[in-house]
């Protein structure tokens, strides 16, 4: 979330897209009934309706896997009718810079394709800059090759007829959204976006969040008390994950793994480390190398010198061009190219798509641990349906671990808040948490090098690994502390016009400290300073206080970065510093200070032409990206079919589909696009009474009880068509597997009019295996195709094609 | 000294058919879960039963502008000021606590079920294992410990609120007057008022098993002034309630092959 839970309640109008908060944000949700209460519209737009339809003002049906038209079409609507927010549009985002004149889009392709590698050189994705290196401009948007009229031309495309027929929404509803939503572009009204699942698990997942970040941006959205672009993320701590780079490209922190042909330290920084030559912008990544190399001095302490490069040379590299997601971890592991598998509270023979490849690719294994509180269909997939045990090689460890409340530590929710707790009791049996099972490897490893040697030896045995308390058990507190920095050597700073001396040894108060010389390490740059310099840690705080009165709350937990709680919020303020919304006054420049929120650096605002700096401080260039290079797939998002759906033809160009996605081809990689066979879209999802796969929350037999198997939700039109009585026995089946379930015969789902004909699409949980209840429900994910995003290689869980035949 | 009255409000326009509350009220009253069956709704177990003491009803309605709306009622005892089920129970089991909520002592419970004939809302439970009559008791030992009951404290969105009867009218009619003309506050008007009251989103008649006017059946009023002081006295208590059975439901079986034990719907 760029901004946090509570704040949900500031806003006037609340567009919940790609999400199923009711159901799966259920406390959460609360915040949304706040707003509500104070006279906010809430907005649900869904393939299906949902307990959070019923709590929304509206419900707008929308076929799977067509956000990006949807919101295109808003794009559209909001610059014809003039509903932009023009003065945070100029000063705020690159609406104004000029795009380098070689840049085109075509018939679906921007410039730069390469068909034969699925990817793009983006040389011409750029801007044309002046003689001093800083990008050209025309802030009256006039310029034929600004990004506002490239972006007006590229979005002009998604007329309401077109959106209509890709989307199956009715042009009355598409107006009904747009009109509501784009009332937020006035400076005194906050809209806000919340998401989740719904927008991820899709070959276009990074581009629909990056269609309503532009959104967000053209009405002045980003920054500000009840705005925002939310991922509403869950229990199981994905916030935390991600922040601690749960993701194969990236280190702690968002930083980027290291490729193989970035050598040395210094090529690797360079890379990375972006410059600007505008003076008004602060580009705040500049510090990169200060984040990097402390967090190489937390990773390999001592050892770690300016000479040796702080260790880079002995971290493990990715090669070029070559990805490591969860999908081609599967992939290589179906084809003999894995060894062993660590599968830690996980449960992919049930979560990963394409069921039947996953389990196969276990079988391949020499071995595999898993570790979790119960056993799972992963770490019992030598027994299971149709698995000869006799024939299958892999040896299977299952170690018994913690659950949540059986150890202390941190949890951040989606908000960045991240929070101090407790163990509450102490596990069962033998169990220890993941922490200590991975100490007690290391040691061993460690151990096993120091006596045998071995392969990148140094990059083991000069791991600084001493994370354990007098009896020999993680001691969190030191994880934590490490997490937040220490000074490797006494180091004197001039903070506020003021020297400081800080000890070596000590801790590390802000990442605005840390230094990229070896004199300070630290394991995640972005939470430095969740420990104050004198030992308080702020992320067990519990102050209720409440000082602007939007529930900021900023003494309780610790939020980062430093505490910010809306990021951005410099943008919230026009150039003078004064708030858009005096109503819900986030910060305000005083003439010396800023005042509010923790303000996005402590630079006057931009119209302070010598000391300000623009509001967007992590780009480089200062201001937002309407334009945004970064993404796979090109600049501005355009909408591509699934892998798999109901068309043969895009509506919108030659393209079917997104043309950066890797396309797997195992022998168990079928595709069945607009077949016959497989006529209606499926789309999967979790429900409020089981968590993911349900290997945790199906041993619980209150929960079990009110949804105790696998059920297909179709529509009254389709079960007619089928004759399938609600509540009978069903079979639903794609190019890939099958999956026997209940049918619940619902008026939730409604037929769509797609390219003029009938579309029908189901929708299935996912939260079912075989292992427990023994009744054969088992993995939706029988049906589901490997195959992710272009950019994040999130799988695409949520639109494909399906068949569904009476048992 | 009668202590405060209290009411339990839920407000139906607030409710997100999250379940906590069914889940918080079997943890808190160590209720056993049944295996069940997905039979084609959200809504499980299908009915209350004896070891359900509450469960929210899902229902699929159109309104009359052919409007779709998924309806979400938590139901459960009433816990009625006029409670036929106290009316009717021979042994003194079913009786008014100090904040007009309708307790059961079930060690006093005789396991007649004439509570389950007499009840205008269908409440009450019978477990043919125990012999015994269950259901709400709003969490009568919470309440006497200042808690909330459990289904209040688990819900997330503030649908399910407590407190005294006359605030809690109060603020149901306050509530009502801001939603949109359909939405009525449904408890006070009869059976001498319940102590949990709803706000409904649609008229009392649009939702499944939610009588519009419910009363206490007259026969009940006939057995409470008529038979009732005699039929613990001796023998008479076992004609007395085939007696009150018949009156009420006339001749055919009620709940007990249905309720009672596990069982597979």
């Amino acid at each position: 979330m760029t901004n946090h839970y509570i704040d949900l309640k500031n806003s006037d109008v609340i567009l919940i897209m790609g999400s199923n908060a009711a159901e799966n944000h259920p406390i959460a949700f609360k915040w949304i009934m706040r707003a509500k209460d104070a006279g906010a519209r809430v907005i649900h737009v869904d393939p299906r309706y949902t307990r959070t339809s019923a709590r929304c003002d509206y419900h707008v049906p929308i076929r799977s896997g067509t956000d990006i038209a949807f919101l295109g079409g808003m794009i559209n609507y909001i610059i014809e009718g003039n509903k932009f927010f023009r003065d945070y549009v100029v000063n705020y985002t690159n609406a104004s810079f000029l795009v380098n004149p070689d840049f085109s889009f075509k018939d679906g392709l921007f410039s730069g394709y390469d068909a034969k590698k699925r990817t793009y050189n983006k040389d011409t994705w750029t801007f044309q800059k002046d003689e001093n290196g800083v990008p050209l401009k025309d802030p009256t948007l006039k310029h034929p090759q600004c990004v506002f009229q490239l972006l007006k031309r590229h979005y002009s495309r998604y007329t309401l007829d077109k959106v209509s027929s890709i989307t199956g929404v009715s042009k009355e509803n598409l107006l009904k959204v747009y009109e509501e939503y784009s009332a937020t572009g006035a400076p005194d009204k906050a809209g806000t976006e919340c998401y989740a699942l719904g927008w991820t698990h899709h070959t276009s997942g990074s581009q629909n969040i990056r269609t309503m970040a532009i959104i967000q941006l053209l009405l002045g959205n980003m920054g500000i008390a009840g705005g925002g672009i939310n991922a509403l993320r869950g229990e199981p701590n994905v916030q935390g994950s991600t922040d601690h780079c749960i993701l194969y490209g990236n280190l702690p922190g968002y930083l980027k793994m290291p490729n193989a042909s970035l050598a040395k330290l210094e090529e690797y920084l360079k890379k990375n480390t972006p410059t600007s030559n505008d003076p008004q912008s602060a580009n705040y990544y500049q510090n990169y190398p200060n984040f990097f190399v402390s967090w190489l001095k937390s990773l390999y302490g001592d050892a770690a010198t300016p000479e040796n490069g702080f260790g880079y040379s002995w971290l493990p590299k990715l090669d070029d061009g070559k990805h490591y997601s969860q999908l081609h971890l599967f992939d290589r592991m179906y084809e003999g190219g894995i060894k062993g598998l660590f599968a830690y509270g996980t449960d992919p023979a049930v979560s990963s798509p394409n069921t039947n490849k996953t389990r196969k690719a276990l079988e391949k294994l020499d071995w595999l641990v898993c570790a979790n509180i119960f056993d799972n269909e992963t770490a019992s997939f030598w027994f299971g349906p149709g698995v000869d045990p006799k024939q299958i090689k892999t040896e299977v460890f299952l170690l018994p671990a913690a659950a949540t409340m059986e150890k202390e530590g941190s949890q951040s929710n989606s908000g960045r808040w991240v929070q101090w707790k407790y163990k509450a009791a102490t596990p069962p049996g033998d169990a220890i948490s993941c922490g200590d099972i991975q100490i007690r490897m290391m040691d061993a490893i460690k151990a096993l090098y120091a006596k045998e040697g071995g392969p990148n030896a140094e990059s083991i045995l000069n791991l600084k690994w001493d994370y354990k308390d007098r009896q020999g058990n993680m001691d969190v507190l030191k994880v934590a502390k490490q997490i937040n920095g220490h000074w490797e050597a006494d180091v004197e700073v001039v903070d506020a016009g003021e020297k400081k001396l800080f000890k070596k040894g000590g801790l590390v108060p802000t990442f605005g400290m840390l230094r990229s010389d070896g004199s300070t390490s630290c394991g995640n740059w972005i939470m430095s300073g969740s420990f104050g310099a004198d030992g308080e840690n702020k992320m067990a705080r519990r102050g209720k206080d409440d000082p602007t009165g939007l529930g900021l709350y900023p003494n309780w937990s610790f939020a980062w970065p430093v505490n910010r709680r809306i990021i951005y919020n410099r943008a919230s303020c026009d150039i003078y510093g004064r708030p858009y919304n005096p109503k819900r006054k986030l910060l305000e420049w005083t003439g010396e200070k800023w005042v509010g929120d923790v303000p996005d650096g402590p630079w006057p605002p931009m119209a302070d032409k010598e000391k300000g700096k623009y509001p967007f401080i992590m780009k480089s260039d200062g201001v937002a990206s309407l334009f945004g290079p970064a993404m796979a797939e090109g600049p501005f998002p355009e909408h591509y079919e699934p892998l798999e759906g109901p068309l043969a033809k895009n509506p919108l160009s030659s393209q079917l589909i997104n043309p950066t996605i890797e396309i797997f081809s195992s022998d168990l990689d079928q595709v069945a696009n607009a077949s016959e066979k497989f006529p209606y879209v499926c789309t999967t999802y979790s429900c409020t009474e089981h968590w993911c796969s349900g290997a945790l929350t199906r041993w619980q037999a209150w929960l079990l009880e009110m949804q105790p198997e696998l059920y297909v939700e179709i529509g009254e039109e389709l079960a007619r068509e089928l004759e399938i009585a609600n509540g009978s026995k069903v079979k639903v089946s794609s190019a890939r597997g099958e999956a026997k379930c209940i049918a619940m015969v619902t008026k939730r789902f409604r037929p769509f009019t797609i390219e003029g004909r009938t579309v029908h699409q189901v929708g299935m949980p996912f939260n079912y295996g075989w292992l427990y209840p023994e009744d054969g429900s088992d993995s939706t994910n029988f049906l589901t195709p490997s195959v992710g995003d272009a950019n994040t290689f999130c799988p695409e869980y949520k639109a494909f094609m399906v068949n569904v035949t009476r048992l | 000294m009668k202590k405060t009255e209290y009411v339990k409000l839920i407000d139906t326009t607030r409710c997100t058919a999250c379940r906590g509350c069914q889940v918080a009220c079997k943890q808190w009253n160590e209720m056993p879960a049944s295996r069940t069956r997905n039979f084609g709704s959200y809504q499980n177990p299908p009915d209350l039963q004896w070891n359900t003491w509450t469960l929210i009803r899902f229902q699929e309605y159109a309104d009359k502008n052919g409007d779709f709306k998924w309806l979400f009622r938590k139901d459960g005892c009433m816990h009625c000021t006029e409670a036929a089920c106290i009316k009717v129970c021979p042994s003194g089991a079913l009786y008014h606590t100090d904040y007009g909520t309708v307790a059961l002592n079930r060690s006093a419970c005789i396991g007649c079920k004439a509570c389950v004939s007499a009840c205008p809302f269908d409440i009450p439970r019978y477990n043919q294992a125990t012999d015994k009559i269950y259901k709400c008791d709003l969490c009568y030992t919470r309440l006497h410990e200042g808690q909330k009951p459990a289904c209040v404290l688990s819900c997330p969105t503030g649908a399910i609120t407590i407190g005294e009867k006359k605030a809690m009218i109060e603020a149901a009619y306050n509530r009502v007057a801001k939603l949109d003309g359909k939405a009525t506050v449904y408890g006070d008007k009869f059976v001498g008022g319940t102590h949990v009251m709803y706000i409904l989103s649609e008229n009392p008649a649009a939702y499944d098993k939610l009588p519009s006017n419910p009363k206490v059946p007259a026969s009940v009023i006939l057995w409470k002034n008529l038979f009732k002081p005699f039929t613990l006295i001796g023998m008479g208590a076992v004609a007395g309630m085939a007696a009150l059975h018949y009156l009420i439901k006339g001749p055919h079986e009620v709940h007990e092959k249905k309720e009672g034990g596990e069982h597979d719907v």
